[in-house]
């Protein structure tokens, strides 16, 4: 039987959590806030609010850089490494769930201990790679490589979710006849749509935000948002109203998907932790 | 046999002049790396006057953020990428770069790029074994900014060359936290190029040095000890709340906003602080000299931000063409054109100086051209050292022990632990680091 909650208890509950998402929000309300105003208004907090709201940024950004080019290839990048990670990672995450073997434990978490790399320690080997297939500079090597990167993390939310379906209804399929391949693709796809769908969001999202190898190994052809935003940092000269017009344009796509699927995204993140 | 030699070598002439000019005509693009400065916006918003004078040569911009592309560039020349055509480096890389072999010499650029005209120090500083390595954009030093309307209330007359005792003096007189009026404003940020420049700089100038000539670590001297003394009492007593979190951009704003009495920092920043549509305080700014010990030495430094070749680029001579036309003498007339005279790039060429409209326009110009001349990159301190560099030891251990050097002395400002332990930490670390090394 629930616990019954006073009103006023609720309330202060409620006011507790907006004050939390505000906080949290704040940083990014601030950069939109700041990217309509001038140069001047931006190094000077109270001004900001002052009400004289410009355009000038945003048309500034636009005129110097390409944003269009900037974001296909983000798009291309984040949704062609999120997808190639996920027909990798079904089949993994359906031999571990359900034909576990003795080191499964083992290899799930020697999996993520590739997360624990740091990324620099690659850059050289993988660059020389590039340079060798001429592909540097290229989307096709950043799908790739994100792929690889953000793959542990693919097979082990998938993991997660397909532990959670019944092994007997996979079983019940195999005794109709059901061959392997039709056992994933019109069995188990289908229950973990779900569990699928919020790990390409999760990915995508990650995927957009990488900067550390979108940043290093592009230059101009498949140079994503990340870099866009780092083209306006400056180290003398104080260019913040124009460095927040170019974040807002950057992450704007991401947050309006954000927005659409926290559905989708809550409920994968807590999927599982509570039973 | 000597005319079939003759005419032999003047017809090898002629094909190579004739493939020349095939190869000028073909269409090239040129990658060039840069980053986010005023001067060089500038520079991308002037383009089309070299492409129309070049229409086989397309420009290609990559803009990123200095310590990004600072090891973006190095990675794509170590690893021979030729992503880059032309890259924006400093002074600090000139010289490594070159005695590996990652940059052309510019030993023969186009008559009119006029390489006699440019500021002794500055070439000094991008030149190795005798040649250009890289052609400066636009020259920096560092130098006192203060305000005159709050000498002038303190009742105090700031000199042209000031001591620290002075700037003491005077930032103790315009201290006036109540009404968020603070002495002076100072770089605290860590990092090799943040509070590591400005502390380096100011060390030449109490007779410190980094090392001396058997590249011994000398933090346990009395004049480190003296100079961070010095800094941190300073910062503590007259400057602005989260000063060890301030770096260029932070007490631009500061100054811009009228909340520090004195400002000592880059000399580019002079246009920024009397420019009225972004300071608050842009007629009541003064300049002066960094100061002095009495020793000989000044606190200021020398940068340049130059445009340099990568040897790994397979359009040298198109790179060569854009590099004559961004920072030759014509190219400051283009800008004044469009722009003004105060918006030229300062600090690389004689000429500048000498020139009546931009010292009319520029009320900074002649502090700019003090300040560099009195930097010496190859003789920085009071005392002998095995090393180049004003603000930096030109050796590519620098950034890492410069930067962690850097965090020692900033956590000392914030109080987080004492002058005398920054310093034995500054130490250790620097005596392992350059042991490591094999220096």
């Amino acid at each position: 039987m629930a616990r019954a909650v006073s009103p006023q208890r609720k309330a202060m509950t409620t006011i507790v959590v907006y004050l939390i998402a505000f906080t949290l929000f704040f940083p990014i309300l601030w950069t939109i806030l700041v990217s309509f105003n001038s140069e001047a208004q931006a190094i000077d907090p109270p001004r900001v609010l002052d009400g004289s709201w410009t355009l000038e940024n945003y048309t500034l950004v636009q005129e110097r850089s390409d944003y269009m080019r900037y974001l296909w290839n983000s798009v291309v990048i984040a949704v062609g490494s999120t997808l190639l990670g996920i027909v990798i990672a079904i089949p993994a995450a359906w031999a571990m769930a359900f034909v576990p073997g003795k080191r499964t434990k083992d290899v799930l978490l020697w999996m993520l201990s590739t997360k624990m790399l740091p990324a620099v320690g690659v850059l050289f080997p993988i660059r020389l790679v590039l340079i060798e297939l001429d592909l540097l500079d290229t989307k096709v090597a950043l799908v790739f490589i994100l792929t690889l990167i953000n793959l542990p993390i693919i097979v082990w939310m998938l993991y997660t979710y397909f532990k959670e379906i019944p092994g007997e209804i996979l079983e019940a399929a195999r005794m109709d006849g059901a061959t392997l391949r039709s056992e994933i693709v019109h069995v188990l796809t289908p229950m973990a749509v779900p569990g699928i769908a919020s790990t390409i969001l999760l990915n995508i999202i990650l995927a957009w935000n990488e900067s550390f190898w979108t940043l290093t190994l592009t230059t101009i052809d498949a140079a994503p948002l990340t870099a866009f935003i780092a083209s306006y940092s400056s180290p003398e000269g104080l260019f913040y109203a124009k460095l927040s017009a170019a974040s807002t344009m950057a992450i704007a796509p991401i947050l309006v998907m954000g927005w659409f699927s926290q559905k989708q995204l809550v409920r994968g993140l807590t999927f599982g932790a509570v039973k | 046999m000597q005319s079939l030699t003759r005419a032999l070598m003047g017809a090898t002439a002629l094909c190579a002049a004739a493939t020349l000019a095939v190869a000028q005509d073909d269409p090239v693009t040129i990658t060039i790396a840069t980053v986010n400065n005023g001067d060089m916006i500038r520079m991308q918003g002037l383009t089309d006057d070299f492409t129309e004078a070049n229409p086989n040569i397309t420009l290609e911009w990559v803009t990123l953020e200095e310590n990004v592309l600072r090891q973006n560039v190095s990675t794509d020349i170590a690893t021979s990428g030729g992503q880059y055509d032309v890259v924006t480096i400093g002074t600090y890389e000139v010289p490594i770069w070159a005695e590996r072999g990652w940059l052309v010499p510019l030993d023969d650029m186009p008559e009119g790029f006029a390489a006699d005209d440019l500021l002794p120090s500055i070439a000094g500083g991008l030149s190795y074994d005798g040649s250009l390595y890289a052609s400066p954009f636009y020259g920096e030093s560092s130098m006192v900014m203060y305000r005159t309307d709050l000498m002038e209330e303190a009742g105090l007359e700031m000199p042209d060359a000031p001591s620290w005792d002075f700037i003491e003096e005077a930032a103790a007189a315009m201290n006036d936290p109540e009404n968020e009026v603070y002495g002076i404003c100072l770089r605290g940020k860590p990092g090799w190029g943040e509070n590591m420049a400005f502390l380096t700089a100011m060390g030449n100038s109490f007779g410190a040095r980094w090392f001396d000539e058997d590249w011994q670590a000398q933090f346990d001297s009395e004049e480190w000890a003296n100079t961070l003394n010095f800094y941190v009492n300073l910062l503590t007593e007259y400057g602005p709340p989260g000063a060890p979190n301030n770096g260029f951009n932070e007490n631009l704003s500061l100054f811009q906003q009228g909340r520090c009495g004195m400002w000592i920092d880059a000399t580019v920043a002079a246009s920024f602080v009397t420019n009225p549509d972004d300071s608050q305080v842009a007629d009541s700014v003064g300049f002066a000299l960094a100061p002095d010990n009495g020793l000989g030495k000044r606190g200021n430094w020398l940068w340049a931000w130059s445009l340099a070749i990568p040897t790994s680029s397979d359009a040298q001579d198109a790179a060569k063409a854009f590099i004559d036309w961004a920072t030759n003498p014509a190219y400051a007339e283009l800008v004044a054109e469009t722009e003004g005279w105060a918006n030229v790039p300062p600090g690389t060429r004689t000429s500048l100086y000498e020139n009546q409209d931009y010292l009319d326009a520029a009320p900074f110009a002649q502090m700019t051209l003090e300040s560099i001349q009195a930097a010496d990159p190859t003789n920085p301190t009071v005392d002998p050292v095995p090393y180049t560099g004003v603000q930096f030891v030109a050796i590519p251990e620098f950034q890492g022990i410069g930067t962690q050097v850097g965090q020692y002395f900033s956590e000392a400002l914030a109080g987080q632990m004492s002058v005398e332990d920054a310093l034995a930490q500054a130490q250790d670390y620097t005596t392992e680091e350059i042991e490591a090394a094999g220096y």
